[in-house]
């Protein structure tokens, strides 16, 4: 029975993220069945800790943790190909944020505090090192999470004289309707960046920089700020899952887990559709939480494996790989009507 | 009337003049060519003009304002439209959203997402890639790139176009159709610099010609005087010098 729900939540959760790439689409099939069966499936994820007990929620928010990291992290790196580490940073940030003022606002006001305080740090940090390309941005911003943790950590043990600190803790089902709006209204972000202008520019940055910025792109501006959305997404979720972990320490929120993992999710489901990283997430997330208590030291090694295969065996991610697939199989079906054009 | 003007304009690479000291204007509604041989500077100048880089010393002025040391993406809205040597197109883009591009950022005046796909269009036709619209741009032939740098660039609706090489590596037919789509942009009313090696066309659709060399102006003046011009033919033309007539 509880295999059902993880079922029905996690093809919701995929759904959801292809229902958005559906309405991007110029043709549009099957008009009543799409939209009706997105309600649906909203309303099933909406109601979930209803008729899912125990576990299942807690397992659910997790899974729907990573989803959120993974594409707020290809909201950004996607199109660009910058390949930012700095996810854990933005993440700690709100986990630090609700650590902080967690006990004196209430929720909604500290996890959206934690996404500003995150979008703030990344329109500083993309200011200065957006301008690097490669290799170097990628070091730089895993730079980032060592530096913040241990600034903080010195912080704490000079001006607190404690390493870490208590957070005030929520109850399993408030955390999972917080990242329930999270993750819808993280999907219409998405999706407006993605068919607005500025999702063509970032396209076009990831494409040829320099031809970008003649043909009138100001390429340092939306770079900059679109990685501050990605990082208000990452800031947010920290300062919700804080809530969840009683008592946080600058190593336990900067985990450079939270950069890699999201970045692994994204390019195992394919990052060219918005449902790509979902599925990714979906899961790398349920994998890791099965084989953690079951193979704690293989877990990681099973993880590298299905990445290399991935990286080198399906380009596209499995969506890519899929649809792949399909292509192949409706071309193959239609060939007398190819022989006539 | 004089659109751009540059004034002891300048660039070191190193201890290395690539462009030394050049003073050049373009006229309003001129077709201007910029020829020399290999390293003479030339893409280097328009990488001057277009805010690639930043003359030192040197003034660039654009309708008497001065437009040294302003962003790439400015001097693009300004009314400066490049293509470039090497192509420089968004390859795993189709055709068509290369061009749309130019067209919703190109302009400092808004543009709506509907006039930008009817510019977008109407640029493919004119260049001739409609056919090919929706297919990635890495899949087009070389003389198809180059002439969708010439479509995006216009749709960034310049004043003055600066065309780096568009004719380079094309067969004498494409050479031709190339040339007879310089001609048309002129007839649109934009004033265009253009780089190239091909004489027969720079020749045949210039009105005026600055020859660089060593990163210095040596020649400046009508295809004819320039194709007379001892120091040139020695310098580049050679045995090409009566390859216009």
């Amino acid at each position: 029975m509880q295999y059902l729900f993880y079922a029905i939540g996690f093809l919701c959760l995929i759904y959801a993220g292809w229902f958005m790439e559906w309405l991007l689409g110029k043709e549009r099939k099957g008009k009543w069945f799409v939209p009706g069966v997105l309600v649906v499936a909203l309303a099933m994820l909406a109601t979930f800790p209803l008729y899912a007990k125990g576990y299942t929620p807690i397992l659910m928010s997790t899974i729907i943790m990573y989803v959120i990291l993974s594409i707020s992290w290809t909201i950004f790196s996607g199109p660009t190909g910058y390949m930012s580490l700095a996810t854990a940073a933005f993440f700690g940030v709100g986990v630090y944020t609700a650590a902080f003022i967690g006990k004196s606002v209430p929720l909604p006001v500290f996890i959206i505090a934690g996404g500003v305080i995150s979008s703030i740090v990344a329109l500083l940090v993309g200011a200065l090192t957006l301008r690097l390309r490669g290799i170097y941005f990628a070091m730089f911003t895993f730079g980032l999470i060592l530096l913040i943790s241990n600034l903080l950590l010195f912080y704490e043990l000079h001006v607190f004289g404690t390493r870490g600190r208590f957070v005030v803790v929520m109850d399993y089902n408030t955390i999972y309707y917080a990242m329930f709006v999270l993750f819808v209204v993280l999907l219409a972000v998405a999706y407006l960046i993605k068919s607005s202008k500025y999702g063509l520019a970032l396209q076009s940055i990831g494409q040829y920089e320099e031809a970008a910025a003649h043909m009138g792109i100001n390429v340092t501006m939306v770079k900059v700020a679109i990685f501050a959305v990605s990082a208000f997404f990452a800031g947010t979720m920290g300062a919700t899952i804080a809530t969840r972990w009683t008592y946080v320490d600058p190593i336990i929120a900067f985990n450079p887990l939270f950069s890699f993992l999201p970045v692994l999710m994204a390019i195992f489901g394919g990052m060219r559709k918005l449902y790509g990283p979902i599925i990714g997430a979906v899961i790398f997330a349920y994998l890791q939480e099965t084989l953690i208590t079951r193979f704690s030291e293989l877990y990681m090694l099973i993880f590298g494996v299905v990445l290399v295969a991935a990286i080198l065996y399906m380009p596209d991610g499995l969506v890519g790989l899929i649809l792949k697939l399909i292509n192949k199989w409706r071309k193959g079906g239609s060939k007398a009507q190819h022989a006539d054009t | 009337m004089r659109i751009l003007e540059g004034k002891g304009v300048t660039k070191y690479f190193g201890g290395l003049a690539a462009v030394d000291n050049v003073d050049f204007y373009v006229d309003e509604g001129e077709v201007l060519g910029l020829i020399g041989p290999n390293g003479a500077g030339k893409t280097t100048l328009f990488n001057l003009i277009s805010a690639s880089l930043v003359p030192k010393p040197g003034t660039i002025e654009y309708k008497g304002r001065n437009i040294t040391g302003l962003k790439p993406y400015k001097i693009c809205r300004m009314g400066i439209g490049r293509t470039f040597q090497t192509v420089h197109i968004f390859a795993d883009l189709p055709v068509y959203d290369n061009v749309r591009v130019g067209a919703l950022f190109g302009t400092s005046t808004k543009i709506s997402a509907a006039e930008a796909e009817k510019e977008t269009e109407e640029l493919l036709e004119f260049v001739g890639l409609a056919n090919v619209a929706q297919i990635p741009a890495r899949d087009l032939t070389l003389s198809n790139q180059k002439r969708l740098e010439v479509a995006r660039a216009l749709a960034t609706r310049p004043v003055l176009l600066l065309l780096d090489e568009i004719m380079s590596g094309l067969t004498n037919t494409e050479v031709a159709q190339a040339m007879e789509l310089v001609r048309k942009i002129r007839d649109r009313g934009v004033t265009i610099i253009m780089i190239e090696h091909v004489m027969k066309a720079i020749m045949n659709v210039c009105d005026r010609i600055v020859v660089l060399h060593h990163g210095q102006k040596i020649a400046e003046g009508s295809p004819k005087e320039i194709a007379k011009s001892p120091k040139v033919i020695e310098v580049y033309l050679g045995e090409q010098a009566n390859v216009g007539s």
